[in-house]
C-alpha cells in the first residue's frame, strides 16, 4: 500500500517538476546565443574547483565555511535522499546497505552534517532577521525576496530536523541497524523507554515528512530565488572561460566594418540573403543571451557582487545584484507571454527603462569586481555592456561627455582632441 | 641613470627602421594616456629610457598608431572600436609586428584578448611583466639605496588584476628596488577600482555619496606609505585627484612603477 501511495507522490513531483522545467526550456528558447560551449575538460575542472571545492565562497571566509558545510552536507544527504526514493517505490528497507563500509561512511556523514546544517540554517535566519548584514538588505530586494529566502531557510531547517527524527528512530527501534550514526546514537538511548510501536510511528513520521518535503521543496525551487540549488553548478560549467578582461565580439559589426573598409564593397549594396541581426545589444528580454538568463535563474541574491561594486559602495544607484534579478523578473514578466502569444507580443515596457535605468549603466566602471566575486561566475558586466551596446548603437543615446569621445577617436585616434601629429611630444 | 628624463630622448621609430630594413623585436604601443596626459608622458619617456638603457630592439609607430577603441567598446560602439582595431591590426601586418608591449593595462587588455578576434596575431606584455622578466633574468639591475626604506602601497588596475589576473609581476618589480610594500585593506583581486574604467575616465560619475576615486584614495592613504604606485594612467590621473582632494598631494607621490625603475637604474 505504501509503495503505491509513494510512487503516485513521486509521480506526482515529478510531472510537476517536467512542467516547470519544460516552461523554463521554453523561455530559454527565445534567447540569443552566447558564445559555443566547448573545452569540456576545462569545464570540468573549473566545476570541480569553483563548485564541488567551493573555490570562490571562501573569498567571504566565514560566510564561505558554513556556505561550504552546507553544499557539502546537501552533496552526502542527495545519496541517502535517493536512497529513501529507491526504498519508497521498491518497498526495500536501506537500499544501499549493500555498499558495506561505504555505507557505514556515508551515513555517518549524513547524520553528522544534518545537524551541522541544521545550526547554520538557525544562525542564517538570526544573521538575516536580527544582524543587520549589508548585502542581505539591498533595496532591490522585495518583501517577497525576504519571504522566500525564510521559506528557503525554513523548509531546509525542518528537511534537518526529520533527516535527525529518522536516524534517532531508526537507532532506537532496532536491535540490529546497519550504518554509523555519531551523534544521532549519543541521542537515541533517551527514546529507549517508548514502547516500539511508538518509535516505529515516530520514524515513519519522520520518513514521510522528509521526503514528502522534499517533493514539494522541488517543486517551489522553480520559482524561488532557491533555483539556485539546481541552477548554480550548470551556471559554473557553463561560464565562460576567456579572461573577465575579455570582451565578446560582435561579429555582425566585424562583417559591416568589413565591408565597409573595403573600396570594392564599400559603396555596393548590402548582401542579399543575409538578414542583419534585429538588434545590437540588449533592449529587452528577446535580446538577452542563454548564459545572461541562466546567470538570473543560479542567482540566490547572496549581494557578494554588489558588496564589493565601487558605485555601489560610494552610493551610486548600480547593484548589479539587482541587474541578475531584473533579468528574471522581465523573463517571468514579459517571457511567458512571448511563448503563449507569439514573438509579436508587446507589453509596452522594456528591460531598459521600465527595469534598469540608464543611470545605472552608466555608472559601471567595468571593474569586474562583481563578476570575480560571484561565487557562481555570473557574469554581470558582459550584461551591461550589452545594454550600452544597445543604448548607443541603436538610440545613440550616450552621454554627451562620451559622444564627444567617440568624434575624438573617429577623427584624430584618441579620446581627447589632440591632433596626431604631436603623439611623440612626449619624447622632446 | 642612463638617460636625464627632463631632456629629449630618443626613441625609434617604427616606419624609420622599417625605411632602413630593420625590424625590432617589440612595438612599444604608447597609448593615447602616454602620447597626450601630461603627467603619463613622464611615464612613457620614463620606461623608454628603461628600454634604451637595456638596449631593447623597440620601435613606436608615432603618429600612425591611433587609439585602440577600448574607450568606445566599453561605451557600447563596438562599430567605432572595430574599426579602430582593423585599422591598427593592418598597421600590425605591414609592418610584420609580433610583439607588444604597453603601459596601458586597457590598451594591454584589448590588444592581449579582444584584437585577436579581429585577425591579430601578436603577442602582448604589459610592461610590468616585462620589467619583472628583465629583472629576474638579471638584464636589468637596479640601485636598491636610491629607494631604501621607503613604504609603497601598490594600487592594482583592474584590467590589469581582476581581468588579466596580474598581481605578481608589479610587486616583484617593486620588492626588487627595495621598496617596503604596505598593502591596502582591498588588494590584488580584492582591490577597488579607482572609478575610471569602462569609459568613466571621459565622463563625470553618476550621482551618488561620493566618488569612487576620494574611497580608493582613503584607503591607499590608511598604508601611511609615502609612495603610492600604480601602473595604469588612469588610476595615476584618479589617485592623483584624490591626493589632491586631500591635500596630500606635497607629501605622498603617485607615481607609476617604470618611473620608479627608471630613477633606480644602474
Amino acid at each position: 500500500m505504501s509503495q503505491i501511495i509513494f510512487s503516485v507522490l513521486l509521480a506526482i513531483t515529478i510531472g510537476i517538476f517536467a512542467y516547470s522545467a519544460f516552461r523554463i526550456y521554453q523561455l530559454f528558447k527565445l534567447t540569443k546565443p552566447a558564445y559555443p560551449v566547448k573545452d569540456f575538460g576545462k569545464r570540468i575542472k573549473r566545476t570541480i574547483v569553483n563548485a564541488f571545492l567551493q573555490e570562490r565562497i571562501f573569498r567571504n571566509r566565514i560566510a564561505g565555511i558554513m556556505h561550504a558545510l552546507v553544499f557539502w552536507g546537501f552533496c552526502m544527504i542527495l545519496f541517502g535522499s535517493i536512497e529513501m526514493v529507491i526504498d519508497g517505490v521498491a518497498g526495500t528497507e536501506r537500499a544501499l546497505s549493500f555498499a558495506g563500509v561505504v555505507y557505514d561512511l556515508l551515513m555517518a556523514a549524513i547524520d553528522i552534517f544534518a545537524y551541522i546544517i541544521a545550526i547554520l540554517i538557525v544562525i542564517f535566519i538570526i544573521r538575516r532577521s536580527l544582524l543587520n548584514i549589508k548585502r542581505l538588505h539591498g533595496k532591490e530586494l522585495s518583501k517577497k525576496n525576504h519571504i522566500d529566502a525564510y521559506i528557503a531557510l525554513s523548509f531546509i531547517l525542518i528537511l534537518m530536523i526529520t533527516l535527525a527524527g529518522m536516524n534517532i528512530f531508526y537507532l532506537a527501534g532496532n536491535s540490529d541497524t546497519v550504518g554509523i550514526y555519531p551523534v544521532s546514537s549519543l541521542i537515541a538511548p533517551v527514546f529507549s523507554s517508548m514502547s516500539g510501536d511508538t518509535i516505529e510511528l515516530l520514524h515513519n513520521i519522520n520518513w514521510w515528512a522528509h521526503i514528502i518535503l522534499i517533493f514539494i521543496f522541488a517543486n517551489i525551487l522553480p520559482y524561488s530565488k532557491h533555483f539556485h540549488i539546481f541552477m548554480s553548478i550548470p551556471n559554473v560549467f557553463f561560464s565562460r572561460l576567456t579572461p573577465l578582461g575579455k570582451m565578446t565580439n560582435m561579429d555582425s559589426i566585424t562583417k559591416e566594418v568589413k565591408l565597409m573598409m573595403n573600396p570594392e564593397t564599400a559603396f555596393a549594396a548590402a548582401p542579399e540573403g543575409e538578414a542583419a541581426p534585429a538588434r545590437f545589444g540588449i533592449l529587452d528580454i528577446e535580446d538577452v543571451t542563454w548564459k545572461n538568463y541562466i546567470d538570473s535563474l543560479a542567482c540566490t541574491q547572496c549581494g557578494r557582487c554588489t558588496s564589493v561594486c565601487p558605485a555601489n559602495i560610494t552610493g551610486k544607484e548600480l547593484s548589479p545584484r539587482k541587474m541578475i534579478i531584473d533579468i528574471r523578473r522581465r523573463m517571468k514578466d514579459k517571457g511567458n507571454h512571448l511563448v503563449k502569444e507569439g514573438k509579436d507580443y508587446a507589453d509596452g515596457k522594456s528591460l531598459i527603462r521600465d527595469y534598469i535605468s540608464t543611470e545605472e549603466i552608466w555608472a559601471c566602471t567595468t571593474c569586474n569586481a562583481c563578476a570575480k566575486e560571484c561565487p557562481l561566475n555570473i557574469d554581470h558586466p558582459t550584461f551591461i555592456l550589452d545594454l550600452r551596446r544597445y543604448l548607443v548603437m541603436e538610440e545613440s543615446a550616450a552621454p554627451a561627455q562620451l559622444n564627444a569621445i567617440f568624434s575624438n577617436i573617429e577623427n584624430n585616434g584618441a579620446p581627447w582632441q589632440y591632433s596626431n601629429q604631436d603623439r611623440l611630444n612626449w619624447t622632446e | 641613470m642612463s638617460e636625464a628624463l627632463s631632456s629629449k630622448i630618443t626613441v625609434p621609430v617604427m616606419a624609420d627602421l622599417f625605411a632602413k630594413g630593420e625590424k625590432p623585436e617589440y612595438l612599444f604601443w604608447v597609448g593615447c594616456a602616454g602620447a597626450f596626459d601630461n603627467r603619463y608622458m613622464k611615464v612613457a619617456k620614463a620606461f623608454a629610457s628603461i628600454l634604451n638603457h637595456l638596449g631593447t630592439s623597440y620601435a613606436v609607430l608615432g603618429t600612425e598608431e591611433s587609439c585602440t577603441g577600448d574607450p568606445a567598446r566599453r561605451a557600447g560602439n563596438e562599430m567605432l572600436f572595430q574599426m579602430q582595431a582593423m585599422t591598427n591590426i593592418e598597421i600590425f601586418k605591414m609592418y610584420e609586428i609580433k610583439k607588444v608591449i604597453t603601459i596601458c593595462p586597457h590598451c594591454f587588455n584589448i590588444l592581449k584578448n579582444e584584437y585577436p578576434d579581429l585577425g591579430a596575431e601578436i603577442e602582448v606584455l604589459h610592461y610590468t611583466e616585462f620589467l619583472a622578466e628583465m629583472i629576474k633574468t638579471g638584464k636589468l639591475k637596479t640601485d636598491k639605496s636610491k629607494l631604501e626604506g621607503k613604504t609603497v602601497t601598490y594600487h592594482d588596475p583592474c584590467y590589469l588584476g581582476r581581468a588579466n589576473d596580474i598581481y605578481e609581476a608589479p610587486r616583484f618589480v617593486i620588492n626588487s628596488l627595495g621598496l617596503k610594500l604596505s598593502e591596502m585593506h582591498r588588494n590584488k583581486s580584492f582591490a577597488l577600482c579607482c572609478g575610471a574604467g569602462g569609459a568613466q575616465m571621459f565622463k563625470d560619475a553618476e550621482k551618488g555619496e561620493k566618488e569612487i576615486f576620494i574611497e580608493r584614495t582613503e584607503e591607499a592613504l590608511e598604508t601611511k606609505a609615502d609612495v603610492i604606485a600604480s601602473s595604469c594612467p588612469f588610476c595615476m590621473t584618479m589617485l592623483t585627484d584624490g591626493l589632491k582632494y586631500k591635500n596630500k598631494e606635497e607629501e605622498i607621490k603617485n607615481l607609476d612603477i617604470a618611473e620608479l625603475v627608471a630613477g633606480a637604474l644602474i
